[in-house]
């Protein structure tokens, strides 16, 4: 079986945190949660803004979107970032 | 609070499992999915069938979706497919000017570049000198026409057949096809 194209391709994601959060907002679509084409404005609006990074721009669109429609709360957003920033530090002394 | 965007992707996965709408598992097999089962061996697939089949590719050229379909592959960002032909006239390029729109079940993910503003910007201002860059040089006979990816239209470049392939079976011409030729930055 041939499968060569996949040789001349390169890595899609760049850093782990950006396929999770491909896959964050794909796995949004597939149950409803996410309305794909607000989202996708959403993108088109920050990548317009200037943003130059694509998946922090994906991240940002992601979070306004589901903010936006009620999905989670910018508080909960707030009080989970805090929490994975204390455990990201708690894990980078571990060793 | 964080600007790290690692953390930041970490916290709204957390949250989101934590308000059972979503499962670590559900969203590795997503990734998963699209980093391995999709990818440009389907559009090599396709290509290779117009090369050797001319009424594949009359199909093809007149209606993309239903053409693909016949080989198994759709999907819900292959609403409208367009196969556009280079040929000794005419060399066509593929962008998605606002975002990043792109024939995900026939080429997968898009590449980075094709995410880039630059590229994004300038395969439409300055094709030539876009393919330039990517080594690809046309005669300047060769119009080059650029197609904008939409969140309904997206396009596949079909390349010409690789003038030393006289004899090559289908599978081995799917070997020679690959991504870039596939978006018109490439020939082959």
């Amino acid at each position: 079986v041939t499968d060569p194209p996949r040789a001349n391709g390169e890595l899609v994601f760049e850093a782990p945190w950006e396929s999770r959060a491909f896959g964050i907002a794909m796995a949004l679509r597939e149950r409803g949660v996410l309305d794909y084409e607000r989202f996708r404005a959403a993108l088109i609006d920050r990548l317009g803004d200037g943003e130059a990074d694509y998946y922090c721009g994906w991240q940002d669109a992601l979070e306004r979107v589901l903010v936006e429609s009620g999905v989670v709360s910018a508080g909960e957003l707030e009080r989970a970032r805090a929490e994975s920033h204390d455990s990201a530090r708690r894990s980078n002394h571990r060793h | 609070v964080s600007d790290d965007p690692a953390i930041r992707t970490a916290a709204l996965e957390a949250l989101l499992v934590e308000k059972e709408l979503l499962s670590t598992d559900a969203i590795d097999a997503i990734v998963e999915h699209y980093e391995s089962d999709l990818g440009p061996q389907h559009g090599a697939r396709v290509v290779a069938r117009a090369w050797v089949d001319p009424d594949f590719r009359d199909r093809l050229l007149a209606d993309g979706t239903a053409a693909v379909q016949e080989l198994g592959i759709g999907g819900a960002e292959l609403n409208t497919l367009v196969a556009v032909e280079n040929t000794a006239e005419v060399h066509n390029l593929v962008v998605c000017t606002l975002c990043s729109c792109y024939p995900w079940p026939l080429l997968g993910l898009p590449p980075r570049w094709f995410k880039e503003p630059a590229y994004r910007a300038r395969a439409v201002a300055e094709p030539r000198s876009v393919l330039r860059e990517f080594g690809v040089e046309l005669p300047q006979g060769t119009a080059i026409r650029v197609w904008d990816s939409t969140s309904e239209v997206r396009y596949l470049v079909v390349p010409r057949r690789p003038p030393d392939s006289d004899g090559a079976s289908e599978e081995e011409l799917a070997a020679r096809v690959t991504r870039d030729a596939m978006v018109g930055t490439a020939l082959l």
